[in-house]
């Protein structure tokens, strides 16, 4: 049965002895491997639930007076879009939890894309001959960004018009060029022309997925024609050959389990945890606005930048050259991903090590790198934590504007201190290793 | 009778048999031998039972009209089915599957091939006879081609007309309309309060359209005093930072102590002072809120006495020399 299946292949694709290489292909065995197959599995089932949501939704923006399901609702004017997903969300059997598990795997897509960097940063496997297979991954992190804010902007509830508003304050900011910029995007002023939301959905239905799933191929390709990085755990492992467990039969009930349990957890959640309850927000209108407005986790670092900086736009005079949100919008991310992309060339030239590199370095291994890593990771994630300073004041009592201004120093001081910290316990880690 | 129980016993052997008749076992295996382990076989064989019966009952769930909460027995039946077919395949993984460690060279780079390539490609431009020339012309046509390309783009929106940026629906003499269309009186605007208004008759979807209306005690107003009848004092709703609505009104419950009312914008909390026309007191926000000078007529409506006193809605590069204009 096998025999015969394999030879009506190979007698039409010649692909026997690839597929034989295939199966024997090596995975060295590391937990945090898996990461990246996380971020892929979540792909997949974004593909698959987004495409069922685009046979329900309506790309329209034209007013309609709202009549269904949602009683609270009744009589509201909203947009086409906004009774479209109401309608996925409360007549559509199942669609609820398609729509759910659709924005869960989202931001467990981005979660673990952002998990894959860093093990990839902290370990040293962007290093050469893998820095372009490194440098499409960061590229997929931006694109995965962008796509998850297409997404929840496209529902045309309030809390997705306020985060578009956002955007296209961000757009304007861009020095000199930002007006006519955001112009292009929306067609017109805020909230711009009837042919905004076409584009929006198009560029979240096929623009960014097939450039994500373009990239992912390439980024797969390049993985597996350099092979996989392994750690130095015996002698065997070295930086000329790579040990591990084959693709079949050992890897493959691992992934293909690995798979499975993201979609268990993803349905899970979709099913039992209620996400963006569109309903309760209502539909937008550019003179509506509501506290507590919090974006998806993976916008949470660049609200935190904007809520940060202090109130001041660049000017000559009278005359405004950078408006305030470019320095959080723009600049901050900009930043970060500046460096993230920059990053194997920096330290090629730093360190001067121009070889190729198979065995993983651990992050005390490098103590350096490590230590600047995680004064980076400190620093985004206090802004991160930043956005939610609004929240505290309200769970806790900690007065907001208090908070800002903690968190105005805290950024510059604590990263230093943790780059220093962080130096001295690779150092004191190796040293400990020495002593035994 | 009885040949209906040979066909049953006989399906029973193919269903339940002991499996497949020993293959023959060729003389070098390539994966490498195991034993076998019947507990983790049976332990597959009731986890694939049970997702089977996790799917059938996902199927039923869909099929049943008003099942309460049927969002959640929906995930749960799909989430239990993807979760036991996982866990057999960590079990088939774990316990099964032969476990076994190969080693492999990492692939090298091939210098006779790089070399090989150069060679080609500079051989097969050996009949030219200016290189750069050719390169640079060519570069050049393909550049132009890819920028003609580009151009349509500018289709998208209106690119060069940003003077629509300052349009606003305001001017003097509109009256101010509540959410439901109802014109404002002097009145209906009390102190601690705060209220939205839409020009009268106009599109409320623009980003100048809707503004935000507070009563403070007249001796409080510092400037503009000519702008707020009766301590009456309007600004655009849309935070000059990053265009949400200014929807927060941070109103004193204990004047001695606490600051001053402030007008708030839930997307960054930049904050505005109302008394002091719009400037910003917290947060982000470089420019103040742009203010409405009101007027009252003699039915008590309220209405704008004139345009703003700047531009509307998040900045871009040289916004304040341009004016708010209907």
């Amino acid at each position: 049965m096998i025999r015969r299946l394999v030879r009506f292949l190979d007698q039409r694709t010649g692909t026997a002895p690839l597929l034989k290489k295939t199966l024997r292909y090596v995975f060295p065995d590391h937990w945090s491997f898996l990461l990246g197959e996380v971020a892929l599995y979540c792909f997949i089932l974004l593909v698959l639930t987004g495409i069922y949501l685009t046979f329900f939704f309506d790309d329209s923006v034209a007013q309609m007076t709202y009549h269904g399901s949602y009683t609270p609702l009744d009589g509201a004017t909203v947009s086409h879009a906004y009774a479209s997903v109401l309608h996925i969300s409360l007549d559509v059997k199942a669609g609820l939890l398609i729509r759910q598990t659709h924005h869960w795997a989202a931001n467990v897509f981005v979660a673990a894309i952002v998990l894959h960097v860093l093990r990839i940063f902290f370990t040293g496997a962007f290093r050469k001959p893998r820095d372009l297979t490194y440098l499409i991954g960061v590229g997929m992190l931006m694109l995965a960004l962008l796509e998850g804010y297409a997404g929840y902007s496209l529902a045309d509830d309030l809390l997705s018009g306020m985060g578009l508003a956002i955007g296209y304050s961000v757009a304007m900011s861009v020095p000199f060029v930002g007006a006519n910029l955001a112009n292009l995007i929306w067609d017109g002023p805020f909230p711009g022309s009837s042919s905004f939301w076409p584009r929006l959905f198009i560029v979240h239905v096929l623009v960014l997925p097939v450039l994500i799933g373009g990239l992912l191929a390439l980024h797969l390709v390049l993985v597996a024609s350099r092979h996989h990085t392994q750690f130095k755990r015996t002698a065997r492992e070295t930086e000329r050959h790579v040990v591990g467990i084959p693709a079949f039969p050992g890897q493959a009930p691992r992934s293909i389990g690995l798979m499975l349990w993201v979609f268990a957890v993803l349905f899970l959640l979709g099913g039992l945890v209620q996400i963006n309850p569109v309903w309760l927000w209502g539909p937008y209108h550019v003179g509506d606005g509501t506290n507590g407005a919090q974006p998806d986790w993976y916008l949470g670092w660049l609200i935190g930048a904007l809520r940060l900086v202090p109130g001041f736009d660049l000017t000559i005079g009278h005359y405004t050259l950078v408006p305030n949100p470019f320095w959080g919008g723009v600049l901050f991310p900009g930043l970060v991903f500046g460096v993230l992309i920059l990053w194997p060339w920096l330290e090629r030239k730093v360190t001067g090590d121009d070889a190729f590199h198979n065995l993983l370095e651990r992050p005390r291994d490098n103590p350096w790198r490590t230590a600047v890593g995680v004064a980076i990771v400190t620093w985004v994630f206090l802004i991160f934590f930043s956005g939610s300073a609004d929240r505290v004041d309200v769970l806790l009592g900690i007065d907001y504007a208090t908070q800002i201004w903690v968190y105005r120093v805290a950024i510059w001081v604590v990263p230093i201190v943790a780059l220093f910290l962080t130096k001295r316990v690779c150092d004191e880690l190796v040293a400990g290793e020495r002593r035994h | 009778m009885t040949k209906l129980k040979d066909w049953l016993i006989a399906a029973a052997v193919l269903v339940l048999g002991r499996g497949d008749p020993p293959a023959r076992e060729p003389e070098e295996r390539i994966v490498a031998a195991g034993d076998p382990d019947r507990r983790a076989e049976n332990v597959v064989l009731l986890l694939f039972l049970l997702a089977t019966l996790a799917g059938a009952a996902f199927i039923v769930v869909y099929a049943l009209d008003r099942l309460s909460n049927q969002t959640q027995w929906l995930g749960l039946s799909i989430g239990a089915a993807f979760a036991l077919l996982a866990l057999a395949c960590t079990v088939i993984a774990r316990r099964l599957v032969v476990t076994e460690e190969i080693a492999e060279p990492y692939p090298e780079e091939s210098e006779d091939a790089q070399q090989e390539i150069e060679q080609i490609v500079e051989e097969s431009g050996s009949r030219f006879t200016r290189k750069r020339l050719v390169t640079v012309a060519g570069a050049g046509a393909l550049g132009t081609i890819g920028a003609a390309l580009l151009v349509p783009a500018a289709s998208l929106g209106p690119l060069f007309h940003t003077g629509e940026l300052y349009r606003v629906p305001w001017r003097r003499g509109r009256r101010l309309v509540d959410e439901s269309g109802r014109a404002l009186t002097a009145a209906d605007i009390e102190e601690e309060t705060f209220y939205t208004a839409y020009p009268e008759g106009a599109d409320r979807e623009l980003i100048g359209a809707p503004i935000v209306v507070v009563r403070l005690p007249l001796s409080e107003i510092r400037d503009r005093k000519d702008w707020a009848p009766r301590g009456i004092v309007a600004y655009s709703k849309i935070c000059t930072h990053a265009g949400c609505a200014v929807a927060l009104y941070r109103k004193p419950t204990f004047a001695a102590v606490e600051p001053r009312p402030a007008l708030v914008c839930p997307c960054h909390y930049s904050t505005f002072d109302p008394a002091r026309g719009g400037a910003v007191l917290f947060g982000p926000a470089g420019r103040p809120l742009p203010q409405l000078p009101l007027e009252i007529d003699r039915n008590g409506h309220l209405r704008a006495a004139g345009t703003f006193s700047g531009p509307v809605g998040p900045g871009w590069w040289g916004v304040r020399m341009g004016k708010a204009r209907s």
